[in-house]
């Protein structure tokens, strides 16, 4: 039924449909999820002359290599990412913030994500998915979203419902900065830790763990002492939220979080830092720095203005 | 009450009802959601409520801290609009496969089996929250006897159904997720369903709860 469609010939880590998320579902348990890096979503959209909030394909590390069936498409990848279109025997080194044709066969391999966790794959049409909530967003652990709330899966099809007209080429002249300094503003349990363990927080550096995914970031480091209880009442959660159990270790709340938590919270990332902390890779150091709610605002009405600003420029 | 309203972060109001965790707190809190919620104010996207604590999120780019905190400072709670309870009872199989720390509990607890369940089953329960993962209730509370700590390692896996207890909760595991609770029992019934987009979650707050225990038979050839 479907003549337009993406083959999977490699599914890659872990490729999900992401839009903007779906909100007003906390207190029965259900994350926003969502792309986690805004801007570069944002970015892929507009590339392809889509809507803001259209659904676009995620990946983390190593992506998708993806075979395409059907009529000319337009398509755009943001991120820092490697990857290869082929073309009959032309083999073509991508180029991201860029949009490029694909037509009957062609192929997109994207090889992976340069020392950041996640891209994103845009198409000037519409993929066929399911949406609840109104938001076609996969969250695998609930099983919530498009695709059954499962992530991509090789030999499986990517249907497209319609391809529209939009074949111009958009090109954004912009490289992703990495970041070195996190901002956070204390948290609601900062007392809880002793005068040292407040100190690590803010002087120390931590190393990302192996240990994260769209739900959180693990970090390591000097640990954190707690002095009054290493367990609070449980409560509601937010992205950007920092915990810290009982091993001292901080773990920060990702898109996909549990929506209540039981331990204290040292610290919440600033808005204007999310979408560069989520690109942090294992192994990569964190060091925090702290900012009152005056500076948070301020900050992230610059960082929105920037990103205004690029889109604006494709 | 609120006894105070602070920042979490710069695009969420902590709002703090105290430290005690009884019904009449929680309730107050419940109230609380429930007359923002229908309040719509523009920017907010989610309002959580727990125990004794309401968080309130909103979009940066559409209202900030200090604008919002004056519009919650100046709510009124709608007198006399009680909350519904309503009722549900639970089949609850408490075979072996199933009760996976009940022997555990019986040396947390120093009691026997059969008196830690006659005690669960007793029980009426009131639902102060959802969350954590979809649907999941934490209900209270339990008799003092009945209250031990989480495992001191968390399971990778606790089975879809299970029913935990921990301190003065008990909680309902909606699907397969990581837990440390003390796993007593399964339910055959689904607590959550996505595909209600409506009404996805079974037990809400406010509602009651009691557990009814079944046979192995009965939980396999359970239907809704």
């Amino acid at each position: 039924m479907n003549k337009n469609y993406f083959e999977i010939i490699r599914a890659g880590i872990n490729s999900t449909f992401q839009d903007l998320g779906r909100d007003n579902l906390y207190h029965i348990g259900v994350p926003f999820s969502g792309a986690m890096d805004n801007r570069n979503f944002l970015l892929a959209n507009k590339l392809v002359g889509n809507d803001h909030n259209d659904p676009v394909i995620e990946f983390a590390y190593q992506g998708p290599h993806l075979k395409y069936h059907g009529d000319k498409i337009n398509i755009a990848i943001t991120g820092d990412v490697s990857f290869k279109i082929k073309k009959g025997d032309n083999l073509i080194d991508g180029e991201c913030y860029q949009s490029f044709i694909l037509e009957n066969n062609d192929e997109l391999d994207i090889l992976s994500t340069n020392k950041s966790v996640y891209g994103y794959i845009a198409i000037s049409g519409t993929f066929d998915l399911q949406f609840q909530w109104s938001s076609c967003s996969t969250n695998t652990k609930a099983k919530i979203g498009s695709n059954n709330g499962e992530k991509l899966s090789v030999n499986q099809k990517i249907n497209i419902k319609e391809i529209n007209n939009n074949f111009m080429n958009r090109k954004l002249n912009y490289i992703n900065k990495k970041i070195e300094n996190i901002r956070v503003i204390k948290g609601t349990n900062f007392n809880y830790f002793s005068e040292e363990g407040k100190k690590i927080f803010f002087k120390n550096e931590f190393k990302v763990s192996k240990l994260s995914d769209r739900m959180g970031m693990r970090l390591e480091g000097k640990k954190i002492e707690n002095i009054v209880d290493t367990n609070i009442r449980s409560e509601g959660l937010i992205k950007g939220v920092i915990q810290v159990p009982a091993d001292g270790n901080p773990i920060i709340m990702l898109s996909d979080h549990g929506t209540i938590g039981g331990y204290p919270k040292i610290g919440v990332v600033v808005s204007a830092d999310y979408d560069r902390l989520v690109q942090l890779t294992p192994g990569s150091t964190i060091k925090f720095q702290e900012v009152d709610l005056n500076s948070a605002e301020t900050l992230f009405k610059l960082y929105d203005l920037e990103t205004q600003n690029l889109i604006s420029q494709i | 009450m609120i006894k105070n309203i602070s920042n979490l972060g710069d695009a969420a109001l902590y709002c703090d009802f105290g430290k005690e965790v009884n019904k009449d707190i929680n309730t107050q809190v419940i109230k609380y959601f429930k007359t923002i919620q229908k309040k719509n104010i523009a920017g907010v996207n989610n309002i959580t409520p727990s125990y004794n604590k309401l968080i309130i999120s909103f979009d940066l780019k559409k209202i900030n801290f200090n604008k919002l905190k004056k519009a919650i400072d100046n709510i009124e709670i709608i007198k006399g609009d009680s909350i519904q309870n309503k009722k549900f009872e639970i089949p609850v199989c408490c075979e072996k496969e199933f009760s996976l720390d009940i022997k555990r509990l019986e040396e947390k607890l120093k009691m026997k089996e059969e008196k830690i369940y006659e005690s669960f089953f007793e029980k009426e329960f009131f639902c102060y929250m959802t969350g954590f993962i979809a649907g999941m209730p934490f209900l209270g509370d339990l008799d003092e006897n009945l209250r031990a700590k989480r495992l001191d390692t968390p399971r990778v896996k606790v089975p879809k159904g299970s029913i935990g207890l921990t301190e003065q909760f008990a909680n309902i595991y909606t699907f397969e997720s990581p837990g440390g609770w003390n796993i007593i029992g399964n339910t055959p019934l689904n607590i959550f369903d996505s595909s209600k987009e409506n009404k996805p979650n079974l037990i809400n707050p406010g509602d009651l709860v009691t557990f009814k225990r079944i046979s192995k038979e009965k939980y396999q050839n359970y239907h809704e």
